[in-house]
C-alpha cells in the first residue's frame, strides 16, 4: 500500500443516506484510521447501523436506498456506479448481529470466499482454514471436527466462525454490526478479546449498543444520534470528558 | 371469558376431531386402495395353466421345453375325450336327417366354441388367425368361467312375464343319449387335468410386451411410456420451473409486470387438464410440427407445462424460506448474486423444490387428459429413447381407461387392468418414495 499509515483508510464526506423519503443518515463527514478499532454508538434507530453497511455497500440489497456524499477507501470513492460490489465485499468484510453461518461444514463456512474466487488448491484452503480459525479463536475447539455442520456450534463459537470466515478472505477493513447482542457474557468477552488481537491487523468498525464494550475495545469513538454525527473523538475522551451534553446523557444513561 | 370447563371441553372435542377426520381419511384410503391392490396383485400372482406356460415358451422364450411338452403330453390325454365326443357326435350329426340335424345344430356349435375357447382349437384344426384363439386360457380363474359356459347355456325364464329372468339351463339335458353326453362330465370332473393349473408369480408381467390386444403378455409398453412422459415432463419442467422461481424470488423487482406475472401462474395451475391437452395438440402437433402425430415428446412438453405452475410455486417458497442471512453473508464475502444463488440460497431450497418435485411427478404419471390429444395409443410396442422424438406410446394412464372402456372383450382381461391400475399406484409410490429419500438425504445433510 502506498499510503502512509498514519492516512485514515476511510474517508466519509458528506454522507447522507435516505430511505426512500425519510433521511437516516445526515450529512456525515468522519475518517476512519488505519488499524484501529472504532466504536458507533448511539440509540435505536439512530442511523449506525445504515452508515455502517454503506462501507461495503450492503444496502444496494434493500430496495428504495439511495446515499450521497463521498465515501472514499483508500482514496476511491466507492459510492458511485461502477464500482465493482464484489471487489469491494473483499476488502472490506462484515459480520452480522446474528451468527449466519452456512448449513455446510466448519470447513466450507471458512473457505467460502476462496471458493467462489475459485480457488481449489487443497494445501493452500487447509492452511487458510487453520490460519483463519487460530485467528478467531477456534481452532482448538473445532480442529477435530472440520468437516461436522457449523450449526452444531454453540451461540458464540457460531459468531466466532463468522468472523473467520470473514477473515479467511483477507479483507482490511472488518464491519461488525452488534457482534455480541445474541450472545451470553462469556462469549462476549471472548469476543472483544479477539477484537482486541485483531485490530493488529485489520481495521476494525464496530456498531454496539453496549457502552462498556464500546469503552473496553474501540481507540474511537463516534456517537450518532437522529442520523447526525454528534461526537467522535478518542474512545478515552468520549467516555471521560464528552465535548457534547448529548454524549454525555447518553453515555451516562440519561436517554437512549 | 369461557369458564375453565367450557375451554377444556371445547380443547378436547376439537382434539376428537382431529383424530376423527384422520382416521376416516386413513380408512377411505384403505377402502380404496385394498381392493385396488388385491385385484392388482392377482395380475402377477395367478394359478397359471398350462396354455400360460404354454404363450410363455412360445411367445416369451421362457420356460423348459421338454417340461412342458410332458405337461402338454399328459394334458392332450386328458382332453382326449373331450375330443373325441366332439368328433363322433359332429359324425352323427352330418349323417341325421335335416329336421333332426337343425335341432342340435346351434346348440353343439355353442358347445363347440365354448370347449375351444377354454381348451384351444380342436386337434387337427387349421391354426386360427387371432392369437386368442391359437390358445386356451391361460388363469385358471377365467378357466372357471368358461366351464360353466361349456355345461350351461344362457336362457331367458319368460314365466313370470316382462323382460324374463336370466336363468342357467344345464346343456347336458339337451345331449342326453347322444356321443356328446360323455363330454359334459368329462370336463365338470377333469378340467384341472386338462388344463393342470400351477400358482404362478408372473413378475414379468411389468415388463413384457402385451399380445392381441392385451389377451396375453404384459404393460411393459405402458409402463415404460408412463415413464418416458413422466421423465421428460420433468426434464423440461423442474429446470425451467426452478429459474422461474428464481426469477421470481431473487431478481424481478416488485412492479405491475411481476404482479401479473405471478397472476398467471397461478391462473395456469387452475387450467383443467384436458385444456393443456388441446392446448398441446394445437401448439406442439399442429403449430409446432414437433411431430407429424402425437409423440411422446409432445405429451412430455404437454404434462411439462402442466406441472410447471406447481414447481415454480413450490420453488418459490422454498426460495423464500431460506433465511436471509445466508444471502447477506455471502454477498458480504464478496460472491456476486448468482454465485450466492447456486452455493448457498439453492442447496438450502433443495428440500422444498424436491417436494414440489415429487408431487409433480405423481401428478405427471397419473395425468390422462393431456396425453390423449399428444401421446397416447391404445397399443404399441415399447419404444426406443430415439423413437420417443417421434412416436406415440400407450401409457399406464390412458391404457386403464381404454382396456375397460373400448376393449372388445372387457371381461376376458379384467386383470391386466387391475394390473394396470395396481402398477401405476405403485409406481406412483416408488417414485415418490424414491424423492423423498434423496429429499431426507439432503436436509440431512444441511442441518447435520
Amino acid at each position: 500500500m502506498n499510503t502512509a499509515p498514519s492516512q485514515p483508510i476511510v474517508r466519509l464526506h458528506d454522507v447522507s443516506i435516505f430511505y426512500g423519503r425519510v433521511q437516516a443518515v445526515h450529512e456525515v463527514t468522519m475518517d476512519f484510521p488505519r488499524q484501529q478499532v472504532i466504536a458507533l454508538i448511539g440509540p435505536s434507530g439512530c442511523g449506525k447501523s445504515t452508515l455502517l453497511r454503506a462501507l461495503n455497500r450492503m444496502n444496494d440489497l434493500v430496495d428504495g436506498v439511495r446515499t450521497t456524499g463521498r465515501i472514499e477507501l483508500e482514496g476511491e470513492n466507492l459510492n458511485q456506479p461502477g464500482v465493482d460490489v464484489i471487489q469491494l465485499r473483499r476488502r472490506v468484510g462484515m459480520v452480522f448481529q446474528k451468527s449466519n453461518p452456512f448449513p455446510k461444514t466448519i470447513y466450507e463456512n471458512v473457505i467460502y470466499g476462496l471458493r467462489i474466487q475459485g480457488v481449489k488448491d487443497k494445501s493452500l484452503l487447509d492452511e487458510v482454514v487453520e490460519k483463519s480459525l487460530t485467528s478467531a479463536a477456534l481452532w482448538d475447539e473445532v480442529k477435530d471436527r472440520l468437516h461436522t455442520s457449523a450449526l452444531q456450534l454453540s451461540g458464540g463459537q457460531m459468531q466466532r466462525l463468522c468472523i473467520a470466515r470473514c477473515i479467511a478472505v483477507n479483507p482490511e477493513i472488518i464491519l461488525m454490526d452488534e457482534p455480541c447482542s445474541a450472545l451470553d457474557p462469556r462469549s462476549t468477552i471472548r469476543i472483544e478479546d479477539l477484537i482486541d488481537e485483531l485490530r493488529n491487523t485489520y481495521t476494525i468498525i464496530i456498531v454496539t449498543h453496549n457502552m462498556q464494550q464500546a469503552s473496553r475495545v474501540s481507540d474511537h469513538t463516534a456517537f450518532l444520534y437522529e442520523g447526525h454525527l454528534v461526537e467522535y473523538d478518542q474512545t478515552d475522551k468520549i467516555f471521560t470528558k464528552p465535548a457534547q451534553k448529548r454524549t454525555e446523557d447518553y453515555i451516562t444513561g440519561r436517554f437512549g | 371469558m369461557l369458564r375453565l370447563g367450557t375451554r377444556k371441553l371445547l380443547d378436547r372435542s376439537f382434539t376428537g376431531m382431529g383424530v376423527l377426520s384422520i382416521v376416516l381419511l386413513a380408512a377411505a384410503l384403505l377402502i380404496l386402495l385394498a381392493p385396488i391392490c388385491l385385484r392388482g396383485i392377482s395380475a402377477y400372482v395367478f394359478q397359471g395353466t398350462v396354455e400360460f406356460r404354454r404363450v410363455a415358451l412360445e411367445k416369451f422364450q421362457r420356460g423348459d421345453r421338454e417340461e412342458l411338452k410332458r405337461e402338454q403330453a399328459a394334458a392332450a390325454r386328458a382332453r382326449q375325450p373331450v375330443f373325441a365326443a366332439l368328433a363322433a357326435f359332429k359324425k352323427d350329426l352330418d349323417a341325421m336327417p335335416f329336421a333332426e340335424r337343425k335341432k342340435y345344430k346351434t346348440d353343439f356349435a355353442a358347445v363347440q366354441d365354448a370347449v375351444k375357447d377354454l381348451l384351444g382349437p380342436l386337434p387337427g384344426e387349421e391354426a386360427p388367425l387371432l392369437m386368442r384363439s391359437q390358445y386356451g386360457q391361460t388363469r385358471w380363474d377365467r378357466a372357471q368361467v368358461k366351464i360353466q359356459q361349456v355345461l350351461f347355456a344362457e336362457d331367458y325364464d319368460f314365466s313370470g312375464g316382462g323382460l324374463g329372468r336370466k336363468v342357467l339351463k344345464p346343456r347336458l339335458e339337451k345331449f342326453r343319449g347322444t356321443k356328446l353326453e360323455p363330454l359334459f362330465a368329462a370336463i365338470e370332473k377333469n378340467a384341472s387335468e386338462m388344463l393342470r393349473p400351477q400358482w404362478t408369480f408372473y413378475g414379468r408381467f411389468l415388463t413384457d410386451a402385451s399380445h392381441d390386444a392385451h389377451f396375453f403378455g404384459g404393460i411393459g409398453p405402458e409402463v415404460l411410456g408412463t415413464l418416458y412422459l413422466t421423465l421428460g415432463a420433468i426434464l423440461f419442467a423442474v429446470p425451467m420451473g426452478v429459474i422461474a422461481a428464481i426469477y421470481l424470488v431473487e431478481y424481478a423487482r416488485e412492479n405491475r409486470l411481476v404482479r401479473v406475472l405471478r397472476v398467471c401462474i397461478s391462473t395456469l395451475a387452475g387450467v383443467p387438464s384436458i385444456v393443456f391437452g388441446l392446448f398441446g395438440l394445437a401448439f406442439f402437433i399442429n403449430a409446432a410440427h414437433l411431430s407429424e402425430n402425437k409423440s411422446v415428446l409432445a405429451g412430455s412438453l404437454t404434462l411439462g407445462l402442466l406441472i410447471l405452475p406447481t414447481i415454480i410455486r413450490a420453488s418459490e417458497e422454498a426460495l423464500r424460506a431460506v433465511p436471509a442471512t445466508y444471502k447477506q453473508a455471502a454477498l458480504s464475502l464478496g460472491a456476486g448474486q448468482w454465485h450466492a444463488v447456486r452455493s448457498v440460497i439453492l442447496p438450502a431450497a433443495l428440500p422444498g423444490i424436491l417436494t414440489g418435485v415429487i408431487i409433480s411427478m405423481g401428478r405427471a404419471a397419473g395425468e390422462t387428459a393431456p396425453i390423449i390429444f399428444t401421446a397416447a395409443v391404445s397399443v404399441g410396442k415399447p419404444l426406443t429413447l430415439l423413437q420417443t422424438f417421434t412416436q406415440p406410446t400407450p401409457a399406464l394412464p390412458w391404457n386403464i381407461y381404454n382396456l375397460c372402456s373400448e376393449h372388445v372383450a372387457v371381461d376376458e382381461i379384467r386383470h391386466v387392468q387391475y394390473g394396470m391400475v395396481f402398477s401405476l399406484v405403485l409406481l406412483v409410490l416408488l417414485l415418490n418414495l424414491a424423492a423423498i429419500i434423496v429429499r431426507a438425504r439432503i436436509s440431512r445433510k444441511l442441518r447435520t
